[in-house]
């Protein structure tokens, strides 16, 4: 019995052993990954602030990841401490800003993807004091709420050109997935892609974003149903990267174009995958959320005059796609 | 035995012996109703939709139920065995989460990471069942916190490693080619491209149909759903059917997190959530029943079938994406009345 015992170990032993020098990878993974710089820039002498940051955000996101990547280095940067919070649900997000408020911070950056819902909280914030920003989702009401500062992208803009751009390739028949059912954001920029090419036709497909298979095997049915279809467009860049498999799968000649972008997408772009992509920089996004707080706190400044501050849309493709996978294998773009 | 039969009082025919009609024996089976209900969606969409009828598109229901049937037999077993599993839709995506993450932050070859990810993931399972035996508190809720913790891991695990929510792409690195060769691989015959999943598919209904049958472990199984105390007072060992289903459930979790892995080469720690229900659905159309003891892994089967049939028909028959869900709930609720109906038929007769 000892005897088989430690045979048991000697043999668990050796097994350890040869993985540990035969397991290995000699290609890629982290050692082949640069070592990622941050963008540390020093801090500021400015007296440290509290910022709040309320999203929308569903958790585990890459494109939110982006925001929040850009919202940390704006924080270290300006001596800001951040907090930042998330809630899918309208009424929940209201409450987490309200929850801020209470808690004394220097100001809010947050976003409306239901401004109606957060209407009584930006009111609150106003007469306590607290200066609000606003960014990615809320362009057509920040004014009107009366916050301060937006920066975003407009989402129907951003469709339609997208939609000119692929008008100007030739496109005909366009297959725009959501990936997300109902989502308004997602909804304007389908429509906007079909205002963009008035001589084509665009035709809506929703999947479940959170499952992966189903999202692939849904846009290889729909191309098989409609082999007229030369161009796919998705509203995410995961969501692409299935697409580019589901073109595969159905034997078809449709490109893949998308909105947004990622690690895995840049790569994609950069080996022909996909075609090009809409960015809106998310980075840059969360980025000015806080340090336009950081300034109006300490000089008083408002970016863009009162006016929307775009961040995009502006195209990711084999032109300049070199410039910005850098960033991107760093994870900030 | 060497008595000779002399004339006696009328034999009364053993009902267990009884002749039974072909036609009853097939009705009476678990999955009689939903293979009808299989059958009649087969036809309808052959005939509302052109491209339903085109071989690519079954090579696409087929690839997209087998990633749904592979799970739903394990679920299908364990509903047999009385139990429920809600964190099977999760377990999925930690699996393919683990093995992604260890192979890249250690640079090591993909294949530890996917072993490795499948101790995990039995132990998960291990867990679970565990849990529900020790504590005797309903399987749902026992599940129910797994599925919520996991959730929980998954991103923050995903988070603290990457940096970011998702995990890098692992196609570039040692044993790939030949992981996904095992778990993802496809072949083109002439325009359809055939997936491997729907091989495994295949082979785990058969193994799970086998052990049911023709095994003893399968009667256990029906014997710890049916009534687990007159099981255990008979000397079925109840504790460890139970524990091994759970494991069963992880060990199919983790071989569709890995398809996942090597066909999409990074995951996204947000996937997965949802998926437990449509395993569940498949195995209860597919005639398990919700209260254990009673079912068939054919059948869980013929309902992630149902389930791919009407999710791809709808979009090959173009009809209005808005309404998507809306006929895919309107699908499934005719295939379990009608599951229903033949049930209570063939009972009646």
């Amino acid at each position: 019995m000892i005897q088989h015992q430690r045979a048991v170990r000697v043999a668990a032993l050796v097994a350890a052993l040869l993985l540990a020098t035969t397991g290995c990878s000699g290609t890629g993974g982290k050692k082949a990954e640069q070592a990622a710089g941050r963008l540390g820039a020093g801090v500021a002498d400015t007296p440290r602030m509290k910022v709040a940051m309320v999203t929308h955000a569903p958790a585990g996101d890459t494109f939110w990841d982006l925001i929040r990547k850009g919202a940390q280095a704006a924080a270290d940067k300006d001596n800001v401490e951040l907090r930042y919070s998330a809630a899918e649900q309208a009424g929940d997000q209201a409450n987490l800003v309200e929850q801020a408020l209470a808690e004394g911070v220097d100001g809010i950056a947050l976003t409306l993807a239901k401004p109606d819902a957060m209407k009584a909280a930006v009111a609150k914030a106003e007469a306590a004091g607290v200066p609000v920003v606003a960014f990615n989702a809320g362009l057509d009401n920040w004014k009107d709420l009366g916050v301060l500062e937006y920066f975003g992208q407009d989402e129907s803009l951003a469709g339609r050109t997208a939609g000119q751009r692929l008008a100007s390739e030739g496109a005909k028949k366009v297959l725009c997935v959501i990936h997300e059912q109902g989502h308004v954001a997602l909804e304007a920029r389908c429509a906007g892609v079909k205002q963009g090419m008035p001589g084509g036709s665009v035709e809506n497909l929703n999947v479940t974003g959170t499952d992966m298979p189903s999202v692939r095997s849904a846009i290889t049915g729909k191309l098989t149903q409609d082999p007229g279809i030369d161009r796919v467009i998705t509203l995410g860049a995961p969501f692409a990267l299935a697409a580019v498999r589901s073109v595969k799968d159905a034997g078809g000649r449709a490109g893949v174009v998308t909105f947004d972008t990622n690690k895995a997408l840049v790569a994609a772009v950069k080996s022909g995958d996909v075609r090009w992509a809409i960015d809106q920089q998310p980075y840059l996004q969360g980025y000015l959320a806080v340090d336009s707080l950081w300034l109006y706190k300490s000089n008083g400044n408002v970016l863009g005059g009162g006016q929307t501050v775009l961040t995009g849309p502006s195209f990711i493709d084999r032109e300049n796609i070199a410039k910005i996978s850098k960033f991107a294998i760093q994870g900030t773009r | 035995m060497t008595q000779t039969r002399v004339a006696g009082p009328p034999a009364v025919a053993d009902e267990r012996i009884e002749h039974v009609a072909p036609l009853r024996r097939l009705l009476v089976r678990p999955e009689a109703g939903s293979l009808l209900g299989a059958v009649l969606i087969f036809a309808f969409f052959f005939v509302m939709a052109d491209s339903f009828r085109k071989p690519e598109s079954l090579a696409n229901v087929l690839y997209f139920s087998s990633t749904i049937g592979i799970m739903a037999v394990a679920v299908a077993l364990l509903m047999i065995g009385g139990e429920f599993d809600l964190s099977a839709g999760v377990a999925v995506t930690t699996a393919s989460l683990v093995a992604a993450m260890l192979a890249y932050q250690f640079t090591l070859n993909v294949w530890v990471g996917a072993l490795v990810s499948l101790v995990v993931a039995l132990a998960i399972g291990f867990l679970n069942g565990y849990l529900v035996v020790r504590t005797g508190i309903p399987s749902f809720l026992i599940t129910l916190g797994t599925f919520l913790m996991l959730q929980g891991l998954n991103l923050a695990v995903t988070k603290l490693l990457t940096g970011a929510v998702a995990t890098d792409d692992i196609s570039d690195m040692a044993g790939f080619g030949s992981a996904k060769r095992i778990f993802a691989s496809e072949w083109d015959i002439g325009r359809v491209s055939v997936k491997i999943t729907v091989l495994w598919w295949i082979v785990t209904v058969v193994f799970a149909t086998w052990l049911l049958m023709r095994t003893r472990v399968g009667n256990w199984i029906f014997a710890a759903g049916g009534n687990a105390d007159s099981a255990r007072a008979v000397g079925v060992p109840v504790t460890r059917v139970k524990i091994g289903l759970f494991m069963g459930v992880a060990f199919l979790a983790w071989f569709t997190g890995m398809h996942l892995l090597f066909s999409f080469n990074t995951v996204q720690s947000g996937e997965g959530v949802g998926k437990e229900f449509l395993y569940i659905i498949a195995a209860v159309i597919g005639g398990v029943l919700l209260t254990g003891g009673y079912g068939t892994a054919v059948g869980s089967a013929i309902g992630a079938l149902i389930f791919g049939m009407t999710y791809s028909g709808i979009i090959l028959a173009g009809w209005n994406p808005d309404w998507f869900k809306f006929f895919l709930g309107i699908m499934l609720l005719l295939a379990t009345v009608m599951n229903a109906w033949v049930r209570n038929y063939a009972a009646r007769r």
